[in-house]
């Protein structure tokens, strides 16, 4: 799945981030990478974006760009 | 000496580089971006300068923060690096720091709210870190100055004994094949434009454009450097941006696991997740947001900023009025006495009346900035500026806009990326500012009585839209391609120190006064030549006489299409340059009125019809806005010329939607 479908307070594994350019390498450098940690915190109230929990800090992304990183659910929090 | 400062956003540099410089600094920007640059002399240490890099996150090639900061690197060779980093984030802010270490400059580790980690139970041991990485590492806390002097000496010494990054080994397997295969073949290249070959070849290995054409490689080169990490890339199964960044996170893991000792988030860390509860609350959120912005409204441009502004005025009208009688007395000739009451004290007062805005509006706006809350607000609106190719942080300088432009242009200075700095400052002015609602509640008296909320409120819409489709415009055309993702820290909450908040206000005044003077002075002054004077040079007593009145009449037939060819009207459009509020009163001397009360049933004389009257209106509302926010624009796209295109766009899109709107009104 990706990271756009997992539910608030919920988790995930990062297993790729896809997408291009200046985003992904955004992404990427922010600590997006493969193995990592997230946990999704709240969802903004007009739905979108979304703020992450992940090397122990917190970060915001949009939705359509959580749609481009693959994950696998972690099942007990 | 020159030190390069550079560390992550919010990671506490500005704070650090004011305990350093102390008022000892001095903005500019980095040529031909709008990309901020501060310098500084360390207080005490006259021989040390320090420049105050933007907070970047990494070293790519992509944002101009990013690029500014590569190239001063590279090409100015500052003696030494200060890198400060958060410790209670350290993870991620140690992913710049090995990009840093790369470029073979002497550089020292500042681990900032090193307070926040102890207080918390938590702690790092710095002296394996140092061993690790191969650093001087300062514990410090920039906000209660605590370790700054002990960094400076660090940082000192690294810079005069040429103290370089020991430890280049944090790379593993195939990416360290390959860093080092391209190493040995691009080295005479980099060598001989001094660019630091170990940073040159993992910018390879990453596939960073710009770095491949500066090395000027010959395309046999890059046909093997292609090779070795296609062969790397098949070897790992994944590609070659995504190796790096695991590769540096990675590392840095391993780093933390043996010297940071962690048993819970900050307290700082858990205040924020529960303070975010209520202020990024689903329902909470935005009411708070308006509740929020409406005092700071309120208190700006109301209590705090109207008192200062009073102040001002009898402050400025006691010693025009002593000027006034010491010149009567001295039987100055008449021209110079006007120049002088007329012209330049009238001029001095219009610069002045802004201050008080400014300097109460920064207050409240650092103080949003600094304690995190900004961050909250950009991820709250981002939803609602999207579309129009903006993110959330441009909300609020578009709101403030509606206070007044050119605080609301200076605020596009926090925006993180220059094309929204840009494509925000090309918007802003589209709201309709504070000194435009005179103009509208006199046209509404006289032409809408029963209908002036309505009207009124259908001009702000009206800015809004038209600023939307800007948006949208500028989106597919001039902004086209990559706009600058999205990808927002939300800092912890923190309490401001007084002292950014004073050096933020002083620096904005300043700024302000320096730029903004020259040209609202001489503005005022020409106005008022062009006002007092025939085209001999001869003083007039009827102002129809004026200068001004026949260049007004000139161009009065430009706005005949909009209804309102009158002279009269597209002289107090002119006036209406030097401030927004002059187009009243110059209506209510063109028409004889004398003040404004009585100019409601003159205005009739010049607007025919209700059509012509709000097509005046609309017009008002669009057209380019007053010197003041032109100064303010000008520096801060940094460019005159872009400042005078925008400008006539800007008008040119007043008039056509004016006539639009005017034929439509006149259909029904």
């Amino acid at each position: 799945m990706t990271l756009d479908q997992l539910k608030t307070g919920s988790s995930g594994i990062i297993i790729s981030v896809g997408g291009s350019g200046a985003l992904r390498r955004r992404l990427l450098d922010m600590g997006l990478t493969p193995n990592t940690k997230v946990y999704i915190r709240k969802v903004a109230p007009l739905g979108d974006p979304i703020e992450l929990h992940l090397r122990s800090y917190e970060l915001t992304i949009r939705r359509e760009d959580a749609a481009n990183i693959e994950i696998d659910e972690v099942v007990d929090g | 000496m020159i030190i390069a400062l550079i560390g992550n956003q919010n990671c506490g540099k500005t704070t650090l580089f004011n305990q350093l410089t102390g008022s000892n600094q001095h903005v500019g920007n980095f040529p031909g971006v709008t990309v901020d640059r501060k310098e500084g002399i360390i207080r005490k240490h006259e021989s040390m300068q320090v420049v105050d890099l933007p907070g970047i996150y990494s070293l790519s090639p992509y944002t101009s923060e990013e690029v500014v900061t590569r190239d001063f690197l590279i090409k100015d060779k500052p003696d030494a690096i200060l890198n400060i980093i958060d410790a209670t984030n350290i993870e991620r802010n140690l992913y710049l720091t090995l990009q840093l270490m790369e470029l073979n400059i002497p550089m020292v580790l500042a681990l900032n709210m090193m307070d926040e980690v102890r207080s918390s139970g938590n702690s790092i041991d710095v002296k394996k870190l140092s061993a690790t990485i191969g650093l001087e590492v300062v514990p410090i806390s920039a906000s209660k100055n605590e370790g700054v002097s002990e960094l400076i000496a660090r940082v000192e010494e690294a810079g005069r004994l040429h103290l370089l990054p020991k430890n280049h080994d944090f790379c593993r397997g195939e990416v360290h094949t390959a860093i080092h295969a391209i190493k040995h073949i691009i080295e005479p290249k980099a060598d001989a434009i001094g660019v630091p070959v170990r940073f040159a070849a993992t910018k390879l290995v990453e596939g960073d454009q710009p770095m491949l054409a500066q090395l000027g490689l010959t395309e046999y080169e890059i046909d093997i450097i292609g090779h070795i990490v296609d062969n790397m890339e098949k070897v790992m199964g994944t590609d070659r941006e995504a190796a790096l960044a695991d590769m540096r996170y990675s590392y840095i893991e391993e780093v933390c696991e043996a010297c940071v000792h962690k048993h819970q988030e900050t307290y700082e860390q858990q205040l924020s997740v529960k303070i975010d509860g209520l202020l990024t609350h689903r329902v909470w959120a935005i009411p708070i947001f308006i509740a929020i912005m409406s005092l700071v409204f309120w208190l700006t441009f109301g209590v705090i900023g109207a008192t200062l502004s009073g102040w001002l005025t009898v402050g400025i009208d006691s010693v025009t009025a002593l000027t006034d009688q010491a010149l009567t007395g001295l039987n100055v000739n008449t021209a110079i006495h006007s120049l002088i009451i007329d012209g330049v004290f009238a001029g001095v007062g219009s610069v002045l009346s802004f201050l008080p805005t400014i300097v109460v509006l920064f207050f409240f706006l650092s103080l949003l900035e600094d304690s995190g809350y900004m961050a909250r607000v950009a991820f709250v609106m981002d939803k609602l500026l999207r579309k129009i190719g903006l993110s959330g942080r441009s909300f609020v300088p578009m709101l403030i806009g509606f206070g007044c432009t050119v605080p609301a242009v200076m605020a596009t200075r926090t925006l993180s990326s220059e094309r929204d700095r840009k494509m925000t400052i090309a918007l802003t002015p589209f709201m309709s500012c504070s000194a435009k609602l005179p103009i509208y509640a006199v046209f509404s008296q006289a032409f809408f009585p029963k209908y002036a909320p309505l009207v009124m409120i259908s001009l702000y819409v009206l800015g809004m839209v038209v600023a939307v489709l800007g948006g949208l415009l500028l989106k597919s055309t001039i902004f086209k391609g990559n706009p600058v993702p999205f990808v927002m820290e939300l800092p912890a909450y923190r309490l401001p120190s007084g002292k950014t908040i004073a050096l933020h206000m002083w620096e904005k005044a300043k700024d302000f006064l320096v730029r903004a003077f020259t040209i609202i002075f001489v503005a005022t002054i020409v106005i008022w030549v062009l006002q007092t004077f025939d085209f001999r040079f001869n003083m007039v007593t009827d102002s129809s006489q004026s200068m001004l009145a026949m260049i007004g009449s000139v161009i009065a037939p430009i706005f005949a299409p909009l209804g309102f060819g009158d002279w009269r009207a597209s002289t107090a459009l002119i006036t209406g340059l030097t401030a927004k509020e002059a187009v009243v009163s110059t209506l209510a001397v063109l028409t004889g009125a004398g003040n404004s009360a009585m100019l409601t049933p003159l205005l009739a004389g010049i607007f025919p019809t209700q059509a012509a009257a709000y097509s005046f209106l609309v017009f008002t509302l669009l057209y380019m806005p007053c010197v003041a926010a032109f100064a303010t624009i000008k520096r801060e796209l940094t460019s005159l010329k872009k400042a005078v295109v925008s400008m006539a766009i800007q008008t040119g899109v007043a008039w056509l939607i004016a006539f639009i709107i005017y034929r439509l009104l006149l259909l029904l």
